[in-house]
């Protein structure tokens, strides 16, 4: 992965509150930020939400757009993840025209793929598939000319890869905001 | 036993003990609950004739005593009235809390009457804002928006209030600090700055032959003007003060070199260009300031401070980048100066008195039979002005000449709309600062585009006893915008013209219960400016008739380099660019 990549995903912990996502895609929208995609879910913390925005690294820096999410007094923690540092995944949900003749090769190609058969019937098949977005792109791409009728993305999630090696994780970059003394007068 | 309360009830003691002694207010369907304790409550209420009134009144009070302004309306049209001032005071950092009433909770989203979406419609011109659904939280709420108001960089925050919440019994409770604390786990502004990399801003300006202060709002918001002045003494650097940092350095010290920017002098915005460190204070990097910020100060190395750490590389990257609160930085940095011995500085000086010399603010005296000068009329009010005078001002034309030709030498006595640039800010603003500095002379100074905007604001100054004082700078054009017709579009003056009598501002005055003057020549100036000084019982009205061919100058065109700004023709000889 030597050249700089052109996405970067941030993981965003924010307070479980009405509103919250609006917040969030309001400032990129107001700022002129780009997302590609987006996710959010509760997190093990009933309190909190934790939002996985893929963001476009070409036209802002990461660092202003983390800078201005910091702002959001909602926002808690933000974590940022390298390509190179995380593990990536989506899922893939697909409903793809088999007839007959071609079920075969479609079911194949969905065995290659390490995918599942989640619904079937005559003509068509629906799939899922689990994994780096890379490879849902390469699968899509495969299993278009077969005819999609309908095809879901969630947008993907990523953890921090583990460090085999014991010591600090330095290519993580977590930013808590500081603790610092607060007055209130 | 909790005390039983009504939300309203709540939220005007909760008020209360936030130390509110003044709201600006028109009440409405939605709010009206919050209205009736109001009547028992030592808070006093101002009512306003339009909603936006309100809420730059609001933005006015808390300019003067830095303190957060409030302003209290009812939903719908009243909340979207206020959207103008929300972003105003967001855009310069006010400190405001704005209340809004809300249809009642089963109502929202069936689009009832007098319903909006304010929480959503306001999201992106509020630091925070919060619709509140249980009444219990009313307390709560009301904490944390003063607090969020307040600390870090102040801004102003909404509280939405549906009818029926007012309306509820409330279990009444008072939350300690810590319990507003830890129910903002997001909310942690950093004021202390880093204690290695003040060290290092130290060692920078130790070695810089060429150092100027960038002072910005935020040494006003941090309440840091007695530092600054302590490190620019201490240093011997000179001080530019931004359009937002009029008085944080007073105009008459030798280290001032005043406004730098669009309409700045020639030497403030001279020195930025050819300085080799900049120490940037509370500041943005406004576009107003920069010019084209590709050719901004090109040769200086950057120390820039600020409580927001977004601002710090959002235009121009720092070499020393310190995020805190400017007076406790600023008390740091001079702290990490004792020890360092200052450079030789006597070239820059005699460089920059130069330039002072040969560019003063100048604009051409008046010929027989001309209008009267603007700047001149600036220039007499200033010095009839009595001590401690605070001045607002709107938009345009007259905001420049205002902040080139007054001596502001002490902080807070200067109000006007920097960031969003808001035509009506002046009467309902000068309204608010009289407000919170009742004893200080209060002059707006306006012009007559701007008047007309927000005019009907003297008709609350009236009732409630509120003498500000008004000068119009009245060219009969919408003037910025006119000026820049004439330099830019060929002078095809296109939508500008205003007239010079209608309305007829003295009867309009006079109208709404104020004392109102016409002003024609240049001798019946001093002696009417003395007689509004002179009215303590009522608010004034000057309709000074100025010449409409007035431009401001210097200019720095938009978009160009600060190295082309255009100084007054009288200036330049044979027309040629300036070079140094």
């Amino acid at each position: 992965m030597g050249a700089s990549p052109t996405h970067q995903t941030l993981s965003v912990l924010v307070e479980n509150k009405s509103g919250v996502l609006a917040r969030v895609s309001g400032l990129f929208a107001r700022r002129g930020f780009n997302i590609i995609s987006l996710a959010v879910a509760p997190s093990d913390d009933e309190r909190f939400s934790r939002i996985t925005i893929v963001i476009d690294v070409e036209e802002t820096s990461v660092e202003q757009i983390t800078k201005q999410l910091f702002k959001l007094v909602n926002v808690v923690k933000i974590t940022e993840l390298h390509p190179a540092d995380a593990v990536e995944r989506e899922l893939l949900l697909t409903t793809v025209a088999a007839g007959p003749d071609k079920r075969s090769e479609v079911i194949e190609l969905v065995g290659v793929f390490e995918g599942k058969i989640v619904d079937v019937a005559p003509g068509q098949l629906t799939i899922m598939l689990a994994g780096h977005p890379d490879k849902l792109d390469g699968f899509e791409e495969l299993v278009r000319p077969y005819g999609i009728t309908e095809l879901q993305r969630t947008g993907r999630v990523a953890l921090p890869k583990l460090d085999r090696q014991a010591g600090p994780r330095l290519r993580i970059h977590a930013r808590e905001k500081a603790s610092v003394h607060v007055d209130i007068s | 036993m909790t005390l039983k309360l009504t939300g309203a009830q709540a939220l005007i003691k909760s008020l209360e003990l936030e130390h509110v002694e003044v709201m600006f207010g028109l009440p409405g369907g939605c709010i009206l609950p919050a209205y009736d304790p109001i009547l028992d409550s030592p808070i006093r209420h101002i009512l306003v004739r339009h909603e936006q009134g309100a809420g730059h009144m609001a933005e006015g009070y808390a300019h003067v005593t830095g303190r957060p302004g409030v302003a209290m309306v009812t939903s719908g049209p009243a909340a979207t009235n206020l959207v103008t001032p929300l972003c105003d005071a967001y855009m310069d950092s006010v400190p405001m809390v704005a209340i809004t009433g809300q249809v009642s909770r089963p109502v929202i989203g069936t689009d009832g009457f007098q319903e909006c979406d304010t929480v959503g419609i306001t999201r992106s011109v509020t630091k925070h804002n919060e619709l509140i659904m249980d009444p219990d939280e009313i307390s709560l709420i009301v904490r944390q928006a003063f607090h969020l108001a307040t600390t870090g960089r102040p801004g102003p925050v909404l509280i939405d209030v549906p009818k029926d919440v007012l309306q509820a019994p409330v279990n009444w409770s008072w939350p300690t600090d810590d319990e507003v604390a830890a129910s903002l786990p997001g909310y942690k502004p950093n004021v202390n700055g880093h204690p290695r990399m003040i060290k290092e801003a130290a060692r920078l300006i130790s070695e810089a032959r060429r150092p100027v202060i960038y002072a910005g709002g935020g040494i006003l918001k941090a309440r840091a003007a007695e530092v600054l002045r302590q490190l620019a003494e201490r240093i011997e650097v000179p001080v530019v003060t931004t359009l937002m940092a009029r008085g944080a350095f007073p105009d008459d010290h030798p280290l001032c070199l005043g406004m730098p920017g669009m309409h700045g002098n020639y030497t403030a915005i001279t020195a930025m260009q050819q300085a080799d460190l900049l120490i940037a204070l509370g500041t943005r990097f406004d576009d107003r300031v920069t010019g084209r910020v590709a050719d901004f100060a090109p040769e200086a190395k950057i120390i820039h401070v600020d409580i927001d750490p977004a601002e710090l590389g959002k235009i121009r990257r720092p070499d020393v980048p310190i995020v805190g609160d400017c007076r406790r930085v600023i008390t740091e940095l001079v702290r990490a100066l004792e020890p360092l011995e200052q450079p030789d500085r006597t070239e820059w000086r005699s460089r920059i008195s130069g330039w002072q010399e040969r560019f003063p603010l100048h604009y051409d005296p008046p010929s027989d039979g001309d209008a009267l000068k603007p700047q001149y009329v600036m220039e007499v009010l200033r010095d009839s002005a009595p001590e401690g005078t605070i001045l607002v001002s709107g938009v345009g034309q007259h905001q420049m000449w205002a902040s080139q030709y007054w001596h502001f030498n002490e902080p807070y006595t200067w109000v006007n709309s920097g960031g969003l640039g808001t035509m009506g800010f002046c009467v309902p603003a000068a309204i608010g600062a009289k407000v919170g500095r009742p004893d200080r002379t209060v002059w707006a100074v306006d012009g007559d585009g701007c008047f007309q905007m927000t005019a009907q604001e003297l008709v609350t100054a009236s009732s409630e006893r509120i003498p500000i004082k008004v000068a119009i700078l009245n060219n009969a054009y919408l003037g910025m915008v006119r000026q820049w017709q004439e330099m830019f579009y060929e002078e095809r003056y296109s939508e500008v013209y205003l007239s010079p009598d209608l309305p007829d501002y003295v009867m309009w005055a006079e109208a709404m219960g104020c004392v109102g003057f016409r002003v024609e020549s240049p001798e019946d100036v001093g002696p009417t400016i003395d007689k509004a000084n002179a009215i303590d019982d009522r608010p004034v009205v000057i309709d000074f008739r100025t010449d409409q061919r007035e431009k401001v100058f210097p200019m720095v065109p938009a978009g160009a380099s600060n190295d082309d700004v255009v100084v007054h023709p009288s200036q330049k000889p044979g027309g040629e660019r300036l070079v140094q």
